[in-house]
């Protein structure tokens, strides 16, 4: 047990030596973060109604703390949504939080090379493309040679060089008006949707094209059933702009033209088959044959029979019309060819993600598309917002406090005593290098409630090893047993009673993790996990650690300092009962 | 011998169960107490839950404590300032517009800024009703989810009076906010959720030991539930004040430093709810859920018939406080014995 003890500290001691992390990491109160102010968008420059803006805060809320422990604070500021996050650099997280998320599946009807300008013969085959999972194949030509230097990647700081997440995040990393777009992008709506319907309904855009392709670009495209103002837009399409239509809100009872996310073709698509709102539930996980990161969906009841619909549809057309195209933000992300109906109600999105850009879209499509569209207006970096003094003055008196249960328990348990400074010992270095590791590793942050809390789990691991020592001393006043039965006698019964109290607080703080939001969360975990380091503690150090005393004549014999002592211990004169008679 | 002595030895022999109506009585004065205080001033609120203003302005060469001193100069008493960026952020609970103006021109007169620089804004709660609401949800469940396991691991009785102990414990600790005015922030919140947790623990090892004791129990048994019960608070007595004072300790120190030294803020805030909730989450476990438990008990037949059985047999027998360290060492060691044997 102790070998296993000694080999569980040194596990994570090399962890945090592999990833040179050996702080924890602080929330919001103690170390600050990053502060952003999302403005939102709307089509008619009207405040947004109050019920959407809570809602979108909602939204927002459950998004940034999707895993429950990053304790990022989300609050209204007149019409502003204002997001701290702790830690700094965390402009990318906040910004993807603020990202509509509007997910739809539409049926593909027609494809064409990105921009107007190129040849059709870029254009993506997305039957090559073996899974049916299948992506529309980028053409490395088209992006490296005729593709303008893509503004995105000029973008500092970074961390996911995929191009999931820069599509994503550019929805509100490049809102200025600088990149004006060309009239025939317009046309594509960027900012007004409602006008870009109002474009689709009439056949004569405003927008006057000013660069017409030089061939036809809809040659070999079946235009049947398509809608001529969308067939309009799309030949004037230029999905090589920096600013291509995303983080656009389409109709979706209309149909569109809109670029791939990953700028290798312009599409026409559909009306909106599915719409994020049937959405049952969204998870990332791997590909087993490509070793893909991708989001996996359920559809609710109504999703999964229109999905079995569009799957069925798409399956007994032609290509292209064969592909259906998952519209995220106005850019679609993933066109895959249907190999056969769908009818379960799941599917699944690929589209280059990493490990981060699915967990974030899975977290985005779990907690429901932004009923608003958002610009970010400020950010900056916030220092804490608690004084320094008082992260100061709680470890002070932490410690003061520490030591004074030490000269405690050193009185009263004297060699026992020894034992639970110890134990409390090592259940404070488990705590603390789990604490870095989860820090590093899952976003866990340390608020100053985290580390008062910490400190009464003192209190509580305290408890496990005095109610040990307690039914030692019960089976030893007994007068009958050798220390070494009285150990283990003893501890069957600490046992039960540490088993049951520790469940107690292992369930509180299950039930408070998964139904709580915000700090509650993340202080349900910190409490779990105490709750966890306790038993191991227990179970791993401090009996074995009294079972090896035991079979020491310094407490076995019963000297004075053991704790263990006759004299002390019986509630009748020494002489006449005699403890170590066996 | 001295007090502590003799506790050491477990041979104190408190009449805890005895003295019901006592704590009963002291913990319903302690109750109309709080739930007074709670109707009559309220909880003090922190902008967290109830939204605020913001004050944003430049003064690059103010220091924190300056800026803290210029905003509780003029009457606000839960400023939280950070710097953001190259400005000063000072988040206010929500000020009337004469109070935000005067604000204005006060930050404006000490950093020689035009008034019109010190922008205010109003923000709304962080931690707001969505955020409650959730947090009201997983205590309902965490309620009903202790009560059963409770009732799984020991039986419903003893599930209920642990739960009245820690509403008990919960209302008192609120009590005190109310009446002593110290900020409830959501750190305050964590506090209370620490004391949920604590006082529930408590509970289920003095629990632990009077099932232990009262399950020896049996129709010929010198002892009634009460007794029993009695005896194995005492016989965990020790336990249970080394355990309290092992966990207070260093709150009280928190507490002591947060009060004397640092003045207001959250460490003061939220080591308060620690440090009461200890001190009642003890008490109740002891007195409240204890005497409960009792009560509901000795309305079973079995121990009915015990009880009646040593009433009847005159005044000496029923004085359980006389022996009591005898019949608790004998289920122990009954229990130990049996042990051995397999």
């Amino acid at each position: 047990m102790l070998l296993l003890l000694v080999a569980l500290i040194l596990a994570m001691g090399g962890t945090m030596l592999l990833q040179q992390s050996f702080a924890p990491q602080f929330g919001l109160d103690l170390a600050g973060g990053t502060t952003v102010t999302l403005s939102p968008v709307t089509s008619n420059g009207q405040p947004p109604s109050q019920e959407s803006l809570d809602l979108a805060v909602n939204i927002i809320r459950d998004r940034v703390n999707g895993s429950g422990i990053s304790d990022a604070e989300v609050a209204k500021s007149g019409d502003n949504i204002v997001i701290s996050v702790p830690g700094v650099g965390q402009e990318e997280v906040v910004a993807l939080v603020g990202t509509t998320a509007e997910l739809r599946f539409r049926q593909v009807l027609a494809v064409a090379a990105a921009a107007p300008g190129e040849m059709p013969t870029n254009a993506p085959t997305p039957s090559a493309t073996p899974t049916g999972t299948a992506k529309g194949t980028p053409t490395p030509k088209a992006e490296e040679s005729t593709a303008p230097t893509p503004k995105e990647s000029a973008k500092v700081g970074d961390p996911s060089p995929g191009p999931a997440g820069k599509a994503v995040s550019s929805a509100l990393t490049n809102p200025s008006p600088a990149n004006t777009p060309s009239p025939s992008e317009k046309s594509g709506a960027k900012d007004e949707p409602k006008d870009k319907a109002k474009d689709k309904a009439t056949p004569t855009p405003s927008a006057t094209p000013t660069a017409q392709p030089s061939e036809d670009p809809l040659a070999g495209i079946d235009t049947t059933g398509i809608d001529p103002a969308v067939l309009a837009q799309f030949e004037k399409l230029d999905c090589l702009k920096n600013d291509r239509g995303q983080g656009s809100q389409d109709d979706p009872t209309k149909q569109i033209a809109v670029c791939a996310k990953e700028r290798d073709a312009r599409y026409i698509l559909d009306k909106a088959a599915v719409v994020g709102t049937e959405i049952a539930s969204a998870d990332s996980g791997v590909d087993s044959t490509t070793g893909e990161w991708l989001v996996q969906l359920s559809f609710k009841s109504s999703g999964t029979d229109k999905w079995s619909q569009v799957t069925t549809t798409a399956f007994n057309s032609q290509a292209p019309r064969n592909q259906v195209a998952m519209v995220l933000d106005g850019l679609v992300i993933s066109a895959p060819v249907i190999q056969e109906p769908i009818t379960g109600g799941r599917a699944q999105i690929s589209g280059s993600f990493t490990q981060e850009t699915a967990a974030d879209l899975s977290n985005q499509l779990k907690y429901g598309a932004l009923p608003l569209k958002f610009v970010r207006s400020s950010i900056s970096e916030v220092s804490s917002t608690l004084g320094a003094d008082q992260l100061r003055g709680g470890l002070i008196a932490g410690g003061i406090g520490l030591a004074l249960v030490v000269i405690y328990s050193l009185l009263y348990y004297r060699g026992l005593g020894i034992v639970s400074v110890l134990s409390l010992g090592v259940a404070t270095i488990i705590t603390y290098a789990a604490v870095v590791i989860l820090g590093h590793n899952a976003g866990f942050r340390l608020s100053l409630p985290h580390i008062i809390g910490l400190v009464v789990s003192i209190g509580i691991t305290a408890d496990s090893f005095i109610v040990y020592f307690e039914r030692i001393r019960d089976e030893m006043k007994e007068g009958r047993r050798s220390l070494r039965v009285a150990v283990e006698v003893a501890w069957v019964r600490a046992r039960r009673t540490i088993l049951i109290a520790d469940a107690v607080m292992f369930i509180a703080a299950v039930v408070l993790y998964f139904l709580a939001v915000g700090g509650v969360a993340g202080f349900a975990f910190a409490m779990g996990l105490t709750t966890l380091i306790d038993i191991l503690v227990v179970f791993m150090f401090t009996k074995p650690f009294v079972a090896l005393l035991a079979k020491m004549e310094f407490f076995s014999k019963g000297h004075k300092l053991s704790g263990l002592d006759a004299e002390r211990m019986s509630s009748v004169p020494v002489t006449t009962t005699n403890p170590q008679e066996a | 011998m001295g007090i502590g002595r003799r506790l050491y030895r477990g041979e104190v022999n408190v009449d805890f169960v005895g003295r019901q109506k006592l704590w009963y009585g002291l913990s319903a004065f302690l109750l109309v107490v709080s739930l007074g205080g709670l109707l009559i001033n309220g909880l003090n609120l922190g902008v967290e839950f109830t939204g605020g203003s913001v004050f944003s302005f430049k003064a690059p060469a103010a220091n924190i404590e300056q800026v803290r001193t210029t905003f509780e100069d003029e009457g606000v008493h839960q400023a939280i300032v950070q710097t953001a960026g190259d400005r000063w952020r000072v988040t206010t609970e929500t000020l009337t517009e004469q109070q935000g103006t005067n604000l204005q021109k006060a930050v404006a007169n000490d950093y020689d800024l035009p008034q019109n620089e010190v922008n205010v804004d109003l923000i709304g709660a962080s931690w707001g009703g969505e955020v409650s609401n959730k947090a009201w949800i997983g205590l309902g469940v965490f309620m009903l989810a202790i009560i059963l396991y409770l009732t799984m691991a020991f039986e419903w009785k003893m599930a209920l009076a642990a739960v009245v102990a820690l509403i008990h414990d919960l209302i008192i600790t609120a009590g005190v906010y109310a009446w002593s005015g110290f900020e409830v922030t959501p750190a305050t919140l964590l506090g209370f959720l620490t004391i949920l947790g604590y006082s529930l623990y408590d509970a289920v090892v003095v629990f632990d030991m009077i099932k232990e004791v009262t399950a020896k129990l049996g129709t010929t048994s010198k002892q009634t539930y009460t007794q029993a019960a009695n005896n194995a608070l005492n016989h965990t007595l020790i336990r249970s004040l080394n355990t309290t004072l092992v966990a207070i300790l260093p709150v009280a120190a928190i507490l002591f430093i947060g009060t004397t030294l640092l003045g207001a803020g959250t460490l003061k805030d939220l080591s308060l709810a620690l440090f009461v909730g200890m001190l009642v989450g003890t008490y109740s476990s002891l007195c409240v859920a204890t005497p409960l438990l009792v009560t509901l008990k000795e309305r079973e037949p079995k121990y009915r018939a015990i009880a009646k059985r040593l009433a009847s047999r005159g005044p000496g027998a029923n004085d359980g406080v006389s022996d009591k360290r005898e019949p608790v060492g004998a289920a122990n060691s009954s229990a130990g014995e049996k042990r051995k044997k397999k």
